[in-house]
């Protein structure tokens, strides 16, 4: 067996058929590795079950088949070593901003008093620039300030796995990239390990070590994992400019909006247990090695330079 | 008239002050001028002691003008807590012995209700073995029990206590549960990512989130609660404002009633302001 910081492996969710039907399910023979201090996207369509994935890792879901093991244990059940930050932020109303996040680091360390609580919280809340509002209850602050707050609850707890579910989903373009800096910052000093889900393809590269692709739902797969070899610290401004980044870009946007639909679940299975295969689109270059030439309309579209950030808009599906 | 706009010289509630004033005004003066007994022989005749109790020379009794009663608050409030004899006590002791009962039986449904509540709105499972009881013996009337409860018990008291607890009991179990049910799932997961305890979910999380719902329904009891002590007293006797009121019509005396009704009226609304005050403690915006 390999030795990755965190496996999934094999890894569906089955819903019961309705009356006596075939389970329907949402993905299936869905396996991959993180590594220690990697930070990994997964991008997908609604519906291919990536909020299932994220939840099963933070102990919130189960699967219906398949093993997770974090550094040689298995997950079963929600740790402190495995943060999630969620999309809706879920913080405890009731409380200020500094009371959530104390919530966060008196649960970790319940050994320390109050006040070694509270400088530790103070410490985080600075780093995402909201030591001025620290009294404030989350009602009192606005969407971007709410999810700065739980990216410090989460990242104040220093736990070894951190699970992002969509936390920028719900922000402005504008706030989105304030975050995302600062994100980016935190996470430079601390190095965890960080899992996310986003819809958004520029954000994933500005982030991600790595993107998982998911094919759509049901029956889902991953069927990629794609490399970001953008060199190290990135910021939005600068990253574009890289050559690199829109050869990334286009093989993402090709894969969302064409590929994603047409993948075959059997092509993707042959080999039972099978990681994603690594692919490394600046590699992709000559155009027999590209899957499909980028001649199709909405990839044009995308691959615009300074076209605003290209986000995947969500599609219904019955079991989203 | 578009309200917005419109510039007055008093704040809104100034005005409102202002017109309650008025309308109280005009409902005195109705009242006081609508029940003057007409006095027969002339001006000056003294009545007699069974033409005052009649109510003057008029045929029937009147119902007697506010300025005595005003003039009857006067004196019972100036000394509230006398105590001459079983049946000549003060109202504030009288009070004192209502809002004893009240309270001891509320606060002992509290302490029930809350958690089972808890239990209740928790697992499905309690919910659904439970309700067909609480469902049967909440629309029974609380005055129901007494024959019971003064049969099993034999204390008039704690029968009256009793009565009190069981009508406080249910608003708090129903909202408490609704309350627990009704917390966000995402909370709850807020706790399970931070290890809590079932135990430390429940005070730090589940508590807090249905805090507001509990308050509404503890609300709702001391309202029903201060209802029903006025009947109860009137049925079991001794001491206390349900008593005095049903003391006070047996003597005739009608104005120690209609200032008897006043008194549970603000004592009422009192009580609903503190728990108004706790239930503000409590609120949270989402």
């Amino acid at each position: 067996m390999s030795h990755a910081f965190v496996e999934v492996q094999q890894a569906a969710k089955r819903f019961p058929g309705a009356k006596g039907g075939e389970d329907l399910a949402v993905f299936e023979n869905v396996s991959f590795t993180l590594e220690k201090g990697e930070f990994v996207c997964i991008i997908g369509h609604s519906g291919c079950g990536k909020s299932t994935i994220m939840n099963a890792l933070a102990g919130l879901d189960r699967f219906s088949d398949g093993v997770m093991v974090m550094e040689g244990k298995e997950i079963d059940g929600p740790s402190l070593e495995r943060g999630v930050v969620f999309q809706n932020y879920s913080l405890l109303p009731w409380l200020s901003a500094l009371e959530n996040v104390r919530f966060g680091v008196r649960a970790r360390w319940q050994q320390w008093d109050g006040a070694k609580v509270t400088e530790h919280s103070l410490r985080y809340l600075e780093m995402v620039g909201l030591r001025d509002v620290v009294e404030r209850k989350p009602a009192q602050l606005s969407g971007g300030m709410r999810q700065r707050v739980s990216i410090a609850r989460a990242f104040a707890t220093k736990p070894k796995l951190l699970l992002l579910d969509e936390p920028f989903g719900a922000l402005d373009a504008l706030t989105r990239g304030v975050i995302q800096d600062e994100l980016i910052k935190i996470w430079t000093r601390d190095r965890q390990t960080v899992f996310m889900i986003t819809h958004d393809v520029d954000e994933a590269i500005l982030l991600a070590d790595r993107i998982l692709l998911m094919t759509n739902g049901p029956e889902a797969r991953i069927a990629e994992a794609v490399e970001i070899d953008l060199p190290r610290p990135r910021n939005r401004a600068e990253i574009i400019k890289h050559p690199h980044f829109y050869a990334i870009r286009n093989y993402l946007v090709d894969f969302l909006v064409n590929r994603s639909a047409t993948m075959r679940p059997g092509d993707l299975d042959k080999n039972g247990l099978r990681y994603p295969k690594s692919i490394n689109p600046v590699d992709l270059g000559s155009p027999e090695a590209n899957p499909r030439p980028v001649t199709d309309d909405s990839t044009k579209v995308a691959a615009t330079p300074n076209a605003t950030p290209l986000t995947v808009t969500p599609k219904e599906t019955h079991h989203g | 008239m578009d309200r917005t706009t419109t510039e007055w010289k008093f704040s809104l509630n100034v005005r409102a002050g202002i017109l309650a004033m008025l309308l109280l005004a005009l409902f005195l003066g109705l009242w006081e001028g609508l029940n003057r007994a007409p006095i027969l022989g002339g001006t000056g005749a003294e009545l007699s002691e069974y033409e005052q109790m009649m109510g003057g020379a008029d045929e029937t009794a009147r119902v007697p003008p506010p300025s005595d009663i005003m003039l009857r608050a006067w004196d019972e409030l100036s000394n509230p807590f006398y105590d001459a004899g079983p049946n000549d006590k003060g109202i504030g002791i009288q009070l004192g012995h209502s809002l004893f009962r009240v309270l001891t039986g509320y606060f002992a449904a509290a302490l029930v209700a809350i958690p089972i509540g808890f239990l209740i709105g928790m697992s499905p499972l309690m919910y659904k073995a439970l309700n067909p009881f609480i469902q049967v013996l909440r629309p029974i009337s609380p005055l129901a029990w007494m024959p019971l409860a003064l049969f099993i018990i034999r204390d008039a008291q704690a029968s009256a206590i009793f009565v009190i607890f069981i009508c406080s009991i249910w608003p708090m179990l129903l909202n408490t549960a609704f309350g627990v049910a009704g917390v966000r799932q995402d909370w709850v997961n807020v706790a399970r990512t931070h290890e809590l305890s079932p135990l430390r979910t429940a005070f730090k999380v589940i508590l807090p989130a249905a805090a507001p719902t509990i308050l509404t329904g503890m609300r709702i009891s001391i309202g029903i609660a201060w209802l029903v002590i006025v009947a109860a007293e009137m049925l079991v006797g001794g001491t206390g404002i349900g008593y005095y009121v049903w003391n006070e019509w047996n003597n005739l005396d009608l104005t120690s009633v209609i200032f008897a009704i006043l008194m549970i009226g603000v004592v009422g609304m009192l009580l609903d302001l503190a728990l108004g005050a706790v239930a503000k403690l409590v609120a949270y915006q989402e």
